[in-house]
């Protein structure tokens, strides 16, 4: 089959950046969009053109590298689906398919479909986690974790942080992937010493990163190739609510967001 | 040179409490003031960063994606092994220890794997605690399962993302230490070349990724842990990003390299579907305790699978292996599958594949209990091939997977060059020549959680670590070295793209250094692979330029490194006249086709010094002694 690409090009953060319509031949139905990219950016390189820059590592769902926009829809039109796993096959012979990077303010733009999404790294930084400092364990079956619970858990731990929610989302909100994490740890009793307090730091560092605000509108659930639930957002304000209720004087302040890349 | 392994002497049960007594310890107030640097945030690299951190050390973490997140550990699908004896079935640390000395086709070191398996039920501790949540019975204990090649049930999973769990844990003990201070994280960033001085590894020089900048990184001791070099085979299970260029760099400044011909080819991947193909997608071996493998009985069978009567299929692990059936080690199922393919009962368009049906398991089982275990990986499955494995057979064929050849290291996870240490995949390891499903998380938290923490203490209190300014002439030059590598990488300006030779190259390796390997075919891939490295570095093209984001430019040097590993490779694999584990010698093997080892001759490492560009390397063999697990022809009929 043959496709067009309609990709949005920017050399640089700096770049205003616009689309850039690219015919590519050959497509075969099997192949993924990344692959299809890697046919066009080879046959750039080859006519002396700079290839498409876009983000990638493992290819099979999980490393949560890649991503762009696809039609207006994070990660394109197959639900629970990753871009690398997006195969041509779910689109028409002689398509035009548009091809733009996440946007939100939180993101900026690096080049091409690649932006940078280190906000991310600095809420997980913020408590994204348990405070067990390695020798600290206690034996592994001495606390009982209902299979219930569990299954909760790593619902919610299935979040690759692609970014796709924050992109879907109409205000750029980072709640799925902020509450996901809240989640996957606040439900399991190694997690709930922390629980106040994780809630709380995290929200603080979502805030100051440049997120916009949760809308219940739920768009960010709908594009998340895990399908990590709006559950965990009611979870994340239940926490914070709770955890403001109770007014813990010793949180940390959030982090600058605009800490400069190394 | 001679090889010194620092094996502690006296009995295996207590040789790593012997030897952590023995090592001295760095005082607290001290750590804080001796820099480490890790290069690599997986679960080695990432759990290393994280513990070195937490006891106060002031550590430096690269990684070259944008995340600490993504390292390629994420993907491991299957499970982790510990000695726990849940079930009650049997196990032991002597039994993980036992299986995984004979799964390696004795060529690992029984010291260390006996330690692997001692750390084990740690690292299941810890993993708990950290909030990895694993699979429980509705009781709340944790669940097991049977892996490839064992009977007993000692595997640790969380759904088919056992490698993604444990990686955020080791993940947030990282992001935990940022903030703390201790480590500092520096991604995007690729290293490019290690600084040695006075023999001792001292920094490492870096390029960022997105601002094409040089920078110099020294520190009092430089951990790799930067995974494994599947790669080099182009198509491979491996991430795209993965390489061995640290390593390999590191080897070029006098780090031995050991058995890099010891590849492991996981038998159940999705087949190659044509040229564009980028990757290989693995289907996780715990397929196989609820699928069972076959082909038709007769050659090039068209028929749809559900169409061939059961009595003209042919399940041929079951037929051969009755003992372990289906769930024969890794290196067994994919030569056997090779071999039938090979004689023409392959299945599929292309014939390279065979069926692995879960359709006795879902009558058994019913369909939601499989869809339980493993859903994710039947929806991955048919993402990318279209056909629902619940309704129809999946087709799954061998593909690169893993390496257990890398930089050599000894008992402290030392290399030859002093400050120099390696972990996980990146180096030799304890896999001998086979390594076993759901153990490379294990030795990849091992060695980053609980070995490293303790031995490098042991270094920085016996050495003594003179200030290095940027302008020592061992920096500069290392600096201009690897300057100099990309200005000639971008200048040559020829008419091929890297991606082009990679598949070359790959496709080589495969055809001569993979699943069945024969002296003629080596020594042939030898002259091929030098004749298209020279050809690379006179046709070589690459867009753009060095200062900035320049994708091209970035896997132009790894395949540079890829292509003086593959030779190295094959020379190792021309040199070990036997056939071990994966390392499967066509002239070496027992009637019935079974790998035969020559423990007479190569019951050793093969660790290879670099002497120069062209030159020969230099063998030095590290000899194997068996105490506990007497060598034998393994057999899993």
């Amino acid at each position: 089959m043959k496709v067009t690409l309609k990709i949005w090009r920017q050399k640089n953060s700096s770049d205003k950046g616009q689309f850039v319509k690219y015919p590519v031949d050959n497509v075969d139905a099997e192949m993924s969009i990344l692959e299809c990219l890697d046919v066009l950016n080879e046959s750039l390189i080859l006519r002396g053109e700079i290839p498409v820059a876009f983000e990638h590592d493992c290819r099979e769902g999980i490393c949560g590298s890649c991503g762009f926009v696809i039609n207006g829809i994070p990660h394109g039109p197959e639900r629970a689906t990753t871009a690398c796993q997006l195969t041509m096959r779910h689109f028409k012979d002689g398509e035009e398919i548009t091809l733009e990077p996440w946007r939100a303010k939180a993101f900026p733009p690096v080049k091409d479909l690649v932006v940078n999404r280190r906000a991310l790294d600095h809420i997980i930084e913020a408590g994204g986690y348990i405070s067990v400092a390695t020798g600290q364990a206690p034996e592994a079956n001495g606390i009982p974790v209902g299979k219930v619970i569990a299954d909760q858990s790593m619902d919610a731990a299935a979040c690759i942080g692609c970014g796709a929610c924050v992109a879907a989302c109409p205000n750029a909100a980072a709640a799925l992937f902020t509450g996901a994490k809240i989640t996957h740890l606040g439900v399991l009793p190694q997690g709930e010493p922390e629980r106040d307090r994780r809630a709380l730091a995290m929200v603080a560092q979502m805030n100051v990163e440049g997120f916009g605000n949760c809308g219940n509108i739920g768009e960010c659930s709908a594009a998340c190739p895990k399908e990590i639930s709006l559950d965990v957002i009611a979870r994340m304000n239940q926490d914070y609510l709770c955890g403001s209720i109770k007014r813990r004087d010793d949180l940390p302040t959030p982090i600058s967001p605009d800490l400069a890349e190394a | 040179m001679k090889l010194d392994a620092k094996i502690p002497s006296g009995p295996i049960e207590e040789a790593w409490s012997k030897a952590c007594f023995d090592m001295k310890l760095v005082n607290p107030a001290n750590k804080r003031k001796h820099s480490i640097i890790v290069v690599g945030s997986g679960l080695a690299g990432g759990s290393a960063a994280a513990s070195l951190g937490e006891l106060g050390y002031n550590v430096k973490c690269f990684c070259f994606q944008d995340t600490p997140r993504r390292a390629h550990s994420i993907a491991a699908q299957g499970g982790i092994n510990a000695a726990k004896n849940y079930p009650n079935d049997g196990e032991s640390v002597f039994r993980l220890f036992y299986d995984t000395v004979k799964g390696g086709d004795f060529r690992a070191r029984e010291a260390n794997v006996y330690r692997l398996a001692q750390n084990s039920t740690k690292i299941i501790d810890q993993c708990v605690a950290q909030g990895v949540p694993f699979a429980r019975e509705y009781g709340g204990s944790l669940a097991n399962r049977s892996f490839g090649g064992a009977q007993v049930s000692r595997t640790f999973y969380a759904r088919g993302q056992t490698g993604q769990q444990l990686l955020l844990g080791a993940y947030q003990a990282l992001e935990r230490q940022i903030r703390a201070g201790t480590v500092k994280m520096i991604a995007k960033t690729e290293m490019l070349d290690l600084i040695v001085i006075d023999g001792q590894a001292r920094g490492i020089v870096t390029r960022h990724l997105v601002t094409g900048k040089y920078s110099i990184h020294i520190a009092d001791a430089v951990i790799l842990a930067t995974g494994g070099y599947g790669n080099v085979f182009y198509l491979s299970t491996n991430a795209k990003g993965s390489n061995a260029s640290a390593i390999w760099r590191a080897h070029k400044r006098g780090a031995l390299f050991a058995n890099p011909c010891f590849t492991q080819i996981h038998p159940t991947c999705i087949p190659v579907s044509g040229d564009y193909q980028s990757k290989l997608t693995l289907m996780s071996e715990s397929l196989r305790n609820d699928g069972r493998i076959w082909v038709p009985k007769k050659k090039g069978d068209a028929r749809p699978p559900n169409q061939i009567p059961e009595d003209e299929r042919d399940y041929y692990l079951e037929r051969r292996y009755p003992s372990f059936g289906n769930l024969v080690p890794r290196d067994v199922a994919s030569r056997n599958a090779k071999t039938l393919c090979d004689e023409g009962y392959g299945v599929g368009k292309s014939g390279l594949g065979v069926y692995l049906d879960f359709s006795e398991s879902i009558n058994r089982l019913g369909e939601k209990v499989i869809r339980e275990r493993y859903g994710n990986l039947f929806d991955m499955y048919q993402r990318i091939t279209d056909e629902d494995p619940y309704k129809v057979p999946m087709r799954i064929f061998p593909a690169v997977h893993y390496v257990m050849g890398g930089l050599w290291v000894d008992y402290e996870l030392q290399s030859t060059i002093p400050g120099l240490f390696v972990l996980g995949e990146a180096n030799f390891s304890d896999h001998g020549a086979n390594r076993l499903g759901a153990s490379a998380l294990m030795q990849g938290l091992s060695d980053g959680y609980f070995i490293i923490p303790n031995t490098i203490g042991n270094y920085l209190a016996t050495h003594k670590f003179a200030k290095v300014e940027d302008s020592h002439p061992a920096v500069q030059q290392a600096v201009t070295e690897v300057k100099s590598r990309i200005d000639t990488l971008l200048s040559i300006k020829g008419k091929r793209t890297v991606d082009s030779f990679h598949r070359e190259l790959g496709k080589i390796l495969w055809d001569y250094c993979g699943m069945a390997r024969t002296a003629e075919g080596l020594t042939l891939a030898i002259q091929k692979i030098r004749t298209l490295r020279e050809e690379y570095w006179k046709n070589v093209t690459v867009p753009g330029s060095g200062d900035d984001l320049n994708e091209s430019l970035e896997k132009a040097g790894r395949v540079a490194d890829f292509f003086e590993l593959a030779e190295l490779m094959c020379i190792d694999a021309l040199h070990r006249n036997e056939s071990c584990g994966g390392h499967f010698r066509e002239e070496y093997q027992t009637p019935d086709g079974e790998a035969q080892r020559d423990d007479e001759h190569f019951s050793y490492v093969a660790a290879w010094g670099y002497t120069g560009p062209g030159a020969a390397p230099e063998l030095t063999k590290e000899p194997l002694e068996f105490h506990y697990v007497h060598p034998s022809q393994r057999s899993y009929k």
